[in-house]
């Protein structure tokens, strides 16, 4: 039998199901929103829609400040969006802080990983939401190694063709070629205001040392950029496709201006001498 | 001026039929009466060749193969009642609650909207049994002739202007409703129909009989008219079903549930209106031993059948009946009744269908139906109180907040969600901010100090070296109530050796009530 008549027969067969099956059909540039965070933004180009996002790092690496600031960036875009916590270890109080709407934010606080991801399917598969988070955290990684793959395969399925940005946030990466975006984090240093001074009372507040926040270096495992179309938002052409980058993160607790640091952190003495 | 009377024809049977379609075509009889002296009150036609006849002893009626004996129960009967009125405010909002089974309504002006009288008719037919039953409809100008001509003739029946008399002259004089001594005159008189009593002098019929002669005279002359009572509209809709054995099992529990929803919704639907809230009630069948107490030596009642509530309240009206069913499933799943259930009870409170065009501009947000059924879903996996939206509560408390209902809200800015997909430039973005990870609950923890600073910390078996800090930050509230509380908190930054990848930002706290250290969290 002929190329051409067993083509024939297959899309007689295929009639009325598929159209054109033998057509090449080209991938489109998923859109992407933004992550909030300059640094990461350029590097990656976003969190693509319709694609899974893995953030992984150990514990301290930055990856729930990462969540944070794209959860912000969707509330804000009046989008509703889902946060699905394995270890229910979310701040609703510092995220309202960093200007997250939580009325946009469906939190759904499980007690283990099959409970978070049994909420994610359900979750995907009701659709219209802008953002669904899946924060395995830090829980062990031998544990998230027993997600069987067909479970990401099922998570990436649910959300392809549709405008959501599913972002996993796990200690290291387990969807493997499942997802678009796999973003690795790690801890570089973390930023004090000034040095700790010791003090004679263990009352007494250690003068003028605060949590500035914290610089973390990213490095782009995969990306959906590698794909032969460019993204369709207007930074796409100055992404990078691979790589690593730093970028820090401030504390709600840093100096906000560097000219008048020396003021603030007295202030800041003041008020914590004043509480006690 | 022109309407429509609706009747029921064997208003107790269809009224158990609605409820239990299966028995449509099956020999059934209606007992009522004192408890163990039950009588035949009622027959369907197939009951009827059988032999059984009105008045039989229950134990009478038993004897016969095949029928289905039921109690007669008033409460299924308001609910086929209310379904024919709300049947009948589908159609017009002048409707009359004339008896039982029998609804009248103004049908003036409705030939615009429905068409000629006679498919106002066919569509009344239609509606209502669809709600299960199977009505008589008649139209005349004459409200009085309306109503008789609907009791005697299937219909749908038109009677012209001036043709009232004619069609009334066949029909018997019972269907007037005398009262028993003008009924028991009339018949030594021998007047069995309407064009009889038509024929008498009113003169000499007001001095034999009195005024309710005249009164039933005018009727049958197809002259007697008066003016529509109005019934007031309801926005309460109540179904109710009583099976005949106690269901223990949520599957047919749900089966029956389903029925009664479908009934509901059929009527909501009917009436224009969709279901806000809906409440679910259950007579459990105790035992013997619960009920009553033996330990005396007179048995004496201890307490009433237990009943089961439940409430469902939807973020967006519906007249979905599956997903109604498929939310108190998921419901009940999570907190099922402790006993069978005798009887059934659902009540909707109504509201009015959501009638709002979604805006082109405005991103995608979850379908509030399949939220609402996704949601109890979850809920029923993770706790209701662990699904929701967090509100923060006026504390200075660190982790004061509470969950309440998630829901999507429409009302959005819509030049800002335009700026949603990545259009903002660099510079426009805001600084993040670092996140911080509760250890919920907080781990306990040995804590070192020298100096007034901290300078190790362990817990879970793994020791870091702090290598900066910053605190105490003092917080206390509360202390004039019992849950008061008191912390002094650091910030440290933690080096494990030999587990690096522990080592990080932290926040130690010292709970100053208990007298002991905890690790509330990580900055991450």
């Amino acid at each position: 039998m002929s190329v051409s008549s067993l083509r024939l027969q297959v899309e007689s067969a295929l009639a009325g199901r598929v159209v054109a099956p033998f057509r090449f059909r080209e991938a489109t540039a998923p859109v992407a929103v933004p992550i909030g965070i300059s640094a990461l933004d350029e590097l990656t180009g976003g969190l693509p829609r319709g694609c899974l996002t893995e953030i992984c790092g150990p514990p301290c690496s930055g990856k729930t400040s990462i969540l944070q600031s794209a959860l912000v960036a969707c509330t804000q875009a009046s989008e509703a969006c889902a946060l699905v916590d394995a270890q229910d270890c979310f701040d609703p109080v510092g995220a309202q802080k960093s200007g997250l709407e939580l009325s946009r934010l469906l939190w759904v606080r499980c007690q283990g990983i099959d409970q978070a991801l049994c909420s994610v399917d359900l979750l995907l598969h009701a659709g219209g939401f802008g953002l669904v988070a899946l924060d395995l955290g830090d829980i062990p990684a031998r544990l998230t190694r027993q997600v069987q793959l067909s479970v990401w395969f099922r998570m990436r399925r649910a959300v392809e063709d549709t405008s959501t940005v599913l972002v996993v946030l796990a200690p290291e990466t387990n969807a493997k070629s499942c997802a678009s975006l796999v973003l690795r984090l790690e801890r570089e240093v973390t930023a004090w205001s000034l040095p700790a001074q010791k003090t004679e009372r263990r009352a007494a507040h250690t003068p003028g040392c605060l949590l500035d926040g914290s610089a973390h270096s990213a490095e782009m495992v995969r990306s959906f950029l590698r794909r032969k179309k460019p993204l369709s938002i207007d930074r796409a052409k100055n992404y990078k496709p691979s790589g690593t980058t730093r970028f820090q993160i401030s504390s709600d607790k840093r100096i906000k201006e560097e000219g008048s640091r020396e003021t603030e952190t007295l202030q800041a003495a003041e008020v914590s001498a004043e509480r006690i | 001026m022109a309407y429509c009377a609706i009747f029921v024809p064997h208003f107790l049977l269809q009224s158990v039929i609605r409820s239990e379609p299966s028995l449509q075509n099956q020999p059934l009889v209606l007992l009522d009466g004192p408890a163990p002296t039950f009588r035949v009150i009622a027959a369907n036609e197939a009951a009827r060749l059988l032999g059984i006849t009105a008045g039989l002893t229950k134990a009478a009626a038993t004897e016969f193969r095949g029928v289905q004996i039921r109690l007669r129960n008033r409460e299924q009967e308001a609910a086929a009642h209310a379904a024919l009125l709300d049947a009948a405010w589908s159609f017009s909002p002048r409707v009359e609650n004339t008896a039982i089974g029998l609804a009248t309504m103004d049908v003036a002006g409705l030939k615009n909207l429905f068409g000629s009288y006679e498919e106002i008719g066919l569509q009344i037919q239609s509606c209502c049994l669809e709600l299960g039953l199977h009505v008589h409809a008649a139209v005349s100008e004459n409200l009085e002739t309306a109503r008789i001509i609907a009791c005697a003739h299937r219909g749908p029946t038109i009677i012209s202007a001036g043709q009232e008399a004619q069609c009334l002259n066949p029909l018997p004089v019972d269907l007037l409703v005398p009262s028993e001594e003008l009924a028991e005159v009339l018949r030594h008189w021998g007047i069995t129909n309407c064009g009889a009593l038509a024929a008498l002098p009113v003169l000499s019929l007001s001095e034999c009989v009195g005024q309710e002669g005249v009164r039933l005279h005018a009727i049958a002359s197809g002259k007697g008219n008066r003016a529509l009572i109005l019934a007031e509209p309801t926005h309460a809709f109540e179904e109710f079903m009583e099976p005949d054995d106690a269901v223990e099992e949520l599957e047919p529990l749900s089966f029956l549930l389903g029925r009664l929803l479908d009934q509901l919704c059929l009527r909501v639907t009917a009436r224009a209106l969709a279901v806000r809230t809906i409440h679910l009630k259950f007579e459990l069948q105790t035992s013997f031993e619960e009920v009553f107490d033996v330990s005396r030596e007179m048995v004496r009642v201890k307490q009433r059948a237990g009943t089961f509530h439940c409430s469902l309240t939807l973020p967006r009206p519906t007249q979905d009946a599956k997903l109604l069913l498929k939310l108190l499933r998921l419901r009940l799943q999570e907190k099922p009744p402790n006993a069978p259930v005798q009887k059934l009870w659902l009540r909707a409170d109504t509201d009015r269908p959501r009638a709002v065009q979604g805006d082109l501009f405005l991103p995608a947000a979850p379908d509030p139906d399949k939220l609402e059924l996704t949601l109890a879903r979850i809920a029923s996996a993770v706790g209701e109180n662990n699904v929701g939206s967090a509100e923060l509560l006026d504390s200075y408390r660190p982790d004061a907040f509470r969950m309440h209902k998630f829901c999507a809200t429409g009302a959005v800015d819509s030049q800002k969600a335009m700026s949603v997909d990545g259009v903002e430039s660099p510079q426009e973005l805001r600084k993040a901010e670092l996140g911080f990870r509760y250890f919920r609950p907080p781990l306990s923890a040995y804590v070192v100090f020298d100096e007034g600073r901290p300078v190790r910390v362990s817990w879970k078996g793994n020791t870091g070296k702090v290598v900066h800090s910053s605190g105490p930050w003092r917080l206390s509230g509360q202390w004039w109530e019992e849950n008061s509380w008191q912390e002094d908190a650091w910030d440290v930054e933690l080096s494990f050796a030999g587990k690096t990848l522990l080592s990080g930002t932290y926040q130690i706290v010292f709970d100053a009530l208990q007298k002991k250290w905890l690790v509330r969290g990580s900055y991450d």
